[in-house]
């Protein structure tokens, strides 16, 4: 690790190199400007998108007569239908001839503290307590047990399908190769592409919301299951195998106790990820807080979706912490054994289930402890407080957001789509893969021309330029802002406790809920979507870097310090550099999340690509325009995956001194 | 009810149980029903389930909210409320699971779809709702620039509405994807210095002309009424050539007004012969833009749920809703 960057090649080369062919790209651009750019406006479709429509029309109407569809997906359906009903019943609809669920809202607290103290530890209890009880105080507590019951149920399904799933992919190289295809294909498919077909497979109720949320959510599973498993050390399972193991045993006995760990993040992911379906699942009648957000939104009634968004952040943050507690218990656990006699923790057990045991019971029978008490509504304060912030903020900083808007459009993302709009599509595709050639191997350019190629074919290249270029700016001003404040953070473990929070709330806050703000301060531009794109992408950048810089050794930065270096130098000269692995995986995730928000951005005034499905899923006749576009947001999505995994690689190769 | 009042004897014995570790606690237990509420549903003739789709408009709402209101109340019915977009709503029809759209703006390609081809919807008539779509501006630009409400003087201020999305020409902000708009072939054919800039959502068109009336900034763009934010601000809207039947057959080819809509009402095959009371009240059921209007403000501004908007409006109005109810 002390060695610095180590020189392979001729490093020299490539700088020049790209400085060339951006050169090259200018002079040509000037040249043929203008010629073979591939534009297609608002309404107009081309002939695959016709054929893209009527192939979608001949499966809806064979709904009725195709076996697949009467005997497999009805079964499915009615099956989550069941589950799902089920859950709803326990915790968030009246149920079983009762006029409220089965669990009040005291034995819902109970349990869900009580889980949080036994897989956890009593911090994470108290945080949960406090958060389950907020959800109430907000005046939410119908909604937030809806949302809750939609997500672990398509949380306990996601891991039923999604665990055995990994396991086989961490088994088996080739199922591997086969499935990481699919599951970033269902990471990067626009959901309002699917949803409106959903329903017509599951129809309107909760097995639509699930699969849709299901969909989203069982790639993490998967694939941190699968590297769980391969990470397993061989020696370790070697000596399994000469013991005699079956394979059944070699699995039980010894790789899953190992993967444990690791599939308890995984847990965690799948459970961000289904919660981050919430707001999207409400357009196809999901219950629960994102359709407060959406009913909100229709009277741009800020202060409602805010208080609506913040019972979703106060979710995600306490199963995040929960999850994350639990994992880090069964690391010590495996690391050190039991570290407190099997007696005591016998008695806690058996005290912490009492309790909430006898919550329970007081909460199915009575009513002061099934339904919340509705005086203390702390929610209208947030409302207020929320609707006064974004008239205030929309009344007075309008002046000069507007203008750091057309800085930035005018300095940075005009010029950059002038160019990439402008030129011929021969042309980006040439220096696409040349650049890919130069950077990365040629099986990287390969992909590079294959996917540019594509979306040719789609008939949507100006569109995709548009976004493409909007994805890079925003992913530029991610980066920055990662940089600057991860680098905050790994310095200093103060600001870092204070800013976690923030950052866990705009990575989970439905962009639903910011979108009147951020219109009323940029108006309705690419750069309102661009904005979009960072809050939602930058807390995890941030939270990469800062992991980084805190990876770097103790040692390299003390030497640094005592040789004489400034906090600039030791920052832009050690911590950085050695951390150079972590900001260029911050760099590729956060282009990925930059992705992620493309549809959203086609809401707030970006068009293009985002646009196009937004509209594909309002409009019968634009809905294979629509598809279109979501392939086409997958294509460019593939090729910038290949792209920076390439550049990743190559950043790993140098950190660690290999050539 | 039956099981709670077996599993009383029980229940009393845990409960004394537990009353003696949590001293103190008490109150209505779950399934009591409250005294007097016993004889306030009254029998009336069997309708049944009803499913209407709520789609994502504040005038939507107020239709449904109202006629859900009046066949819970008058009625019987049980009605259950889904919260979808257009076009799902109508896919409802075909896998059954929604009985009525209540505010239809056109969607001529569903209507071949789902009433032509698969026939498993029905018209049933206008809400007696106008719809108009065209483009306006904010009220302060019309007092300041009055004749700016004449197309042919737009492009003299197509300087003022330049912004960063623009390219140097004026800008025209198109909203919700759900609306058909004929914009880009309307700039082109009317031969205007403007450029369509997508805005992608009702929420950005609101909020565009909110700022741009606060801020006295210049704005044009799409808007449609009856819709509660004219009851904020009242937009004024610019004069296309007229609209003459037939002038917009040919999408491409269009440079008149949008025509104007007589929203409807469609309900599926199903509900239609099922014969139920609530098929009859949808029929008849029939209001103006004002009615709208007004139910859709104590929605949007005045915060009241949609089941109170509709209380209070149906409240107020005893003779227009006893016009709405099935004779028979």
């Amino acid at each position: 690790m002390t060695a610095t960057v180590a020189v392979r090649r001729p490093a020299w080369s490539r700088p020049y190199l790209l400085g060339g062919i951006l050169a090259a790209w200018v002079l040509l651009w000037i040249a043929f400007r203008g010629q073979a750019t591939l534009p297609l406006g608002g309404a107009e479709l081309t002939p695959l998108h016709e054929r893209i429509s009527q192939a979608a029309n001949a499966i809806d109407d064979s709904r009725n007569s195709n076996p697949f569809f009467l005997y497999f997906i009805n079964y499915i359906r009615l099956f989550i239908d069941e589950f799902v009903t089920l859950v709803q019943s326990m915790i968030s609809r009246p149920s079983f001839g009762r006029p409220v669920p089965v669990i009040g809202w005291l034995g819902v607290v109970g349990i869900a503290t009580a889980v949080a103290w036994l897989y956890g530890n009593l911090r994470v209890a108290l945080l949960t307590l406090a958060g389950f009880v907020s959800f109430g105080l907000l005046g939410l507590w119908q909604e937030s047990m809806d949302t809750l019951a939609l997500t672990l149920s398509a949380v306990v399904l996601s891991l039923a399908v999604g665990i055995p799933l990994g396991v086989w992919a961490g088994l088996s190289d080739r199922f591997n190769r086969l499935v990481n295809p699919v599951l970033d294909f269902m990471q990067t498919m626009p959901t309002f592409v699917y949803l409106a077909p959903l329903t017509l497979f599951f129809l309107i109720g909760p097995a639509s919301a699930t699969v849709a949320t299901m969909i989203y959510a069982i790639p993490p599973a998967i694939r941190i299951t699968a590297h769980a498993i391969r990470e397993v050390p061989g020696a370790t399972v070697e000596a399994g195998t000469s013991l005699g193991s079956t394979p059944w045993q070699l699995l039980s006995k010894v790789r899953l106790p190992l993967a444990k760990r690791t599939i308890v993040v995984g847990v965690n992911q799948t459970i961000m990820a289904a919660l981050s379906m919430a707001t999207i699942a409400a357009l196809i009648d999901a219950p629960g807080l994102g359709k407060t957000v959406l009913k909100a939104l229709e009277t741009l009634d800020v202060g409602t979706s805010f208080n609506a968004g913040l019972a979703i952040v106060i979710m995600a943050i306490v199963l995040d912490r929960v999850t994350s507690a639990a994992g880090r218990r069964v690391e010590t656990a495996h690391r050190a054994g039991r570290a407190r006699g099997p007696l005591w923790r016998r008695v806690q057990v058996a005290v912490v289930l009492a309790v909430m045991a006898v919550l329970v019971y007081l909460s199915y029978v009575y009513v002061w402890a099934a339904e919340f008490p509705g005086e203390a509504d702390a929610g209208s304060y947030v409302r207020r407080a929320a609707d006064a912030a974004s008239q205030w903020a929309q009344t007075n900083l309008y002046t000069y957001t507007n203008g750091f808007k057309n800085l930035v459009t005018y300095g940075l993302l005009n010029p950059f789509e002038a160019v990439l709009t402008g030129s011929p599509w021969w042309l980006v595709l040439l220096v696409v893969t040349v650049t890919a050639l130069v950077l990365a191997t040629v099986r990287v350019a390969v992909v590079c021309a294959v996917c540019l190629a594509l979306l040719v074919v789609l008939g949507l290249w100006q569109d995709s330029m548009v976004t493409l270029a909007a994805t890079l700016v925003a992913t530029v001003l991610v980066m920055a802002l990662g940089i600057a404040v991860g680098v905050w953070m790994g310095r200093d473990d103060r600001a870092d406790r204070v800013i976690r929070p923030v950052l866990d709330a705009g990575q989970t806050m439905p962009a639903f809920v910011y979108l009147v703000p951020i219109l009323g301060l940029f108006g309705a531009t690419r750069f309102t979507a661009i904005i979009a794109a960072v809050v939602y992408a930058a807390p995890v950048a941030t939270k990469l870097v800062a992991d980084g810089i805190r990876g770097v050794s103790a040692s390299a930065v003390e030497a640094a310090t005592a040789a004489g270096s400034s906090t600039w130098q030791t920052i832009s000269k050690v911590q950085v550099p050695m951390a150079r692995s972590a900001v260029t995986l911050a760099a590729s995730q956060g282009l990925c999340y930059v992705l992620a928000m493309v549809v959203v951005g086609g809401l707030v005034g970006a068009g293009a690509l985002g646009y196009d499905v937004v509209s594909g899923f309002s409009q019968l006749q634009l809905r294979g325009k629509g598809l279109a576009a979501g392939l086409a947001i997958v294509v460019l999505g593939t090729m910038l995956a290949a792209l920076t995994k390439a550049a990743a690689r190559r950043a790993d190769a140098a950190a660690h001194g290999r050539s | 009810m039956r099981v709670s009042r077996i599993a009383r004897p029980r229940a009393v014995v845990l409960v004394a149980a537990v009353g003696l570790l949590v001293s103190a606690c008490g109150g209505a237990k779950v399934g009591d029903s409250p005294s007097g509420s016993g004889a306030a549903a009254p029998a009336k003739k069997a309708c049944g389930a009803v499913n209407i789709a709520i789609n994502p408009w504040v005038g939507y709402e107020a239709n449904a909210a109202v006629i859900a209101y009046v066949a819970e109340k008058e009625l019987g019915c049980q009605v259950t409320k889904k919260d979808l977009k257009e076009e799902v709503a109508w896919q409802g029809f075909a896998t059954g699971e929604v009985d009525a759209v209540v505010e239809n703006w056109g969607h001529a390609d569903l209507k071949k779809k789902y009433i032509e081809d698969q026939k498993v919807a029905v018209e049933l008539g206008t809400t007696g709702n106008k719809g108009v779509i065209g483009w306006y501006v904010p009220p302060w630009m019309a007092e300041k620039y009055p004749d700016i409400t004449d197309w042919k003087n737009l492009d003299k201020y197509a300087g003022l509405f330049k912004t960063s999305e623009s390219g140097g020409k004026g800008q025209i902000l198109d909203g919700d994807p759900s609306f058909v708009t004929n914009d880009a072939a309307l700039v082109k054919n009317l031969n205007l210095n403007y450029k369509v800039v997508y805005a992608g959502s009702e929420a950005a068109l609101i909020t565009g002309f909110r700022q741009a009336e606060a801020q006295k900034k210049p704005m044009i763009g799409y808007f449609y009424e009856p819709q509660w934010f004219l009851s904020e601000i009242k937009l004024v809207k610019v004069n296309l050539p007229a609209y003459t039947d037939g002038c917009d057959t040919d999408a491409a080819k269009v440079a008149c007004d949008y025509p104007p809509y007589a929203l409807d009402k469609i309900v599926s095959k199903k509900f239609a012969d099922s014969g139920s009371p609530a098929y009859g009240l949808v029929k008849n059921f029939t209001w103006t833009n004002d009615d709208q209007n007004l139910v859709a403000k104590y929605i949007s501004e005045d915060k009241m749920t949609a089941d109170d908007a509709a209380k209070k409006w149906v409240t107020d109005n005893p003779d227009k809703v006893k016009a709405w109810l099935p004779t028979s």
